[in-house]
């Protein structure tokens, strides 16, 4: 039988890398990813996982181990936040584009200057094009079940392709919250062993990331580029058997009261918790007022976007990012992206907000939907609203 | 090269998107003898075997392509399909038995 317990999210994350057995762990310590690889050191210490952990000197060389460990065919696991994102940034590149199944979740923080350890998703929209999956999850039970699932998604040999997992910093990673934790047993049925077709072996002998000239680099890009779009088929299809073996379902965009809605707020990670509580108030208060909640974030789930939103006239997107000089928040200016060439779409408004772990409280999202109702009516020179900002 | 092992047939241009391997894997151990890399050199290396003495082969040594092997005799030679003409081979010689000469 599955338990429920009250465990801090870090934790619980550990504890799920524990139940896919994870074979290698490399992590660098930052805050406030710290309690992950903290959980995960001490269960390889008291041998409750049969793993190795290796702690690097820096989230480049936890990276690389990661590359090598998957390459020989081990399931592999890190965590990291902002400036250790930051820093693995170029080795990412080489996970997705080598196909290596690597599984990492990410303890959402704020970029420095200045140096700021809490929540927003700079560093999540810094790696956006770095040919991992990626989702954002909500709360710890999220967590908790993305992790098994996205073993089971990244290792398949349809997709053979590194999974980020956005958790915000704080808000989630250090709460603690009742979760529900699958049977060991459970896990094992529903995770197959990671099997890749070509591994690093002496005896079948491999050449990984060696040069693509200008007459090749074309074609194995494109490759790349289907083999990311065509895994969403992989993802849905593991979600969907993970909702009939544990009973919680997930989508990739996933909606609130949003059915028929003409106004439409959409939010991604943690926030959406409060944004939810936010428009329950506003339904019962008799206004027209749905969420959605963008989870997959790559690849991008186009048609599932433009379904949920086909009915609303007004979008209002909240971005805890900014694209510095460009067209409004990342998130935003991709969705007015997704939908510029449907006939029929809703007028999309960007705020920028949450930055740097400022909270945006229930009314807070009251405020932001009735400015972005007089917004999309009225008009604005700006290319996105800065919400909450002193002026 | 990187393409799937049932389509060798086919040249690296002519390679479609569908016919890389998976991350672009070399699964063909040492394949890259195949690739006559020494197209790209600018200079190539003259032995003057007269000044060749006594054969120390320190050239052979010192070649990172390690193309330069010992004939027949013992002089050392440079495999031109491979020598990237670096010249290190030159520079290296006791005697200055080794010019490189400007390719046309």
């Amino acid at each position: 039988m599955a338990k429920r317990v009250g465990i801090e999210v870090s934790v619980a994350v550990g504890e799920a890398v524990k139940l896919v057995n994870a074979d290698v762990i490399a992590a660098y310590p930052i805050t406030p990813q710290t309690h992950i690889v903290e959980h995960l050191a001490e269960l390889v210490a008291d041998a409750e996982l049969d793993a190795e952990f290796v702690p690097v000197e820096s989230e480049h060389s936890a990276m690389s181990v990661c590359c090598g460990a998957a390459a020989v065919g081990a399931r592999t696991f890190t965590a990291t936040a902002s400036q250790g994102l930051a820093l693995m940034h170029e080795v990412l590149f080489i996970a997705s584009a080598m196909r290596l199944p690597v599984v990492m979740t990410v303890a959402n923080r704020a970029l420095s200057a200045p140096i700021n350890i809490w929540g927003d998703h700079s560093d999540a929209m810094a790696v956006r094009d770095s040919g991992w999956i990626q989702m954002f999850v909500e709360n710890g039970q999220e967590a908790v079940d993305n992790v098994i699932c996205s073993f089971r998604m990244g290792e398949d040999n349809r997709v053979l392709l590194p999974v980020m997992i956005h958790l915000d910093g704080f808000a989630l990673t250090h709460m603690i919250e009742p979760i529900i934790f699958p049977e060991k047993s459970e896990v094992d049925a529903f995770v197959p062993p990671f099997n890749p077709p070509l591994p690093l072996n002496p005896a079948k002998p491999v050449t990984m990331g060696a040069l693509g000239p200008p007459s090749i680099y074309t074609e194995v890009k494109y490759a790349q580029d289907v083999n990311l779009r065509e895994s969403k088929k992989v993802i849905l299809e593991v979600w969907k058997e993970f909702g009939k073996a544990f009973g919680r379902y997930y989508s990739p965009v996933e909606k609130h009261y949003s059915e028929g809605a003409r106004v439409l707020l959409m939010t991604m990670g943690s926030f959406s918790e409060t944004a939810m509580v936010a428009v329950d108030k506003m339904r019962a208060e008799g206004k027209d007022v749905g969420l959605i909640k963008l989870r997959l974030w790559r690849p991008f789930p186009f048609e599932e976007l433009r379904e949920a939103v086909k009915d609303a006239d007004i979008l209002i997107v909240l971005d805890r990012a900014i694209s510095f000089g460009g067209p409004g928040g990342p998130v935003f200016s991709e969705i007015r992206a997704a939908l510029y060439g449907l006939d029929k779409k809703p007028k999309v408004v960007g705020f920028v907000g949450g930055l740097g772990g400022r909270d945006i409280s229930m009314s807070g999202f009251e405020e932001m939907v009735a400015k972005g109702i007089e917004i999309a009516r009225t008009g604005s020179t700006k290319e996105y609203e800065m919400f909450g900002v002193r002026e | 090269m990187a393409r799937k092992a049932a389509k060798t047939v086919k040249k690296e241009e002519e390679l479609t998107w569908k016919d890389i391997e998976l991350g672009c894997f070399i699964t063909e151990p040492g394949s890259a003898t195949r690739f006559r890399t020494g197209d790209w050199r600018s200079r190539r290396p003259i032995f003057d075997r007269s000044k060749c003495n006594p054969k120390c082969a320190l050239c052979v040594t010192y070649c990172p392509e390690g193309c330069i092997v010992k004939d027949t005799e013992g002089y050392p030679q440079a495999d031109l399909y491979f020598c990237k003409g670096c010249g290190i081979c030159a520079e290296e010689c006791r005697r200055q038995a080794i010019t490189m000469e400007e390719e046309q």
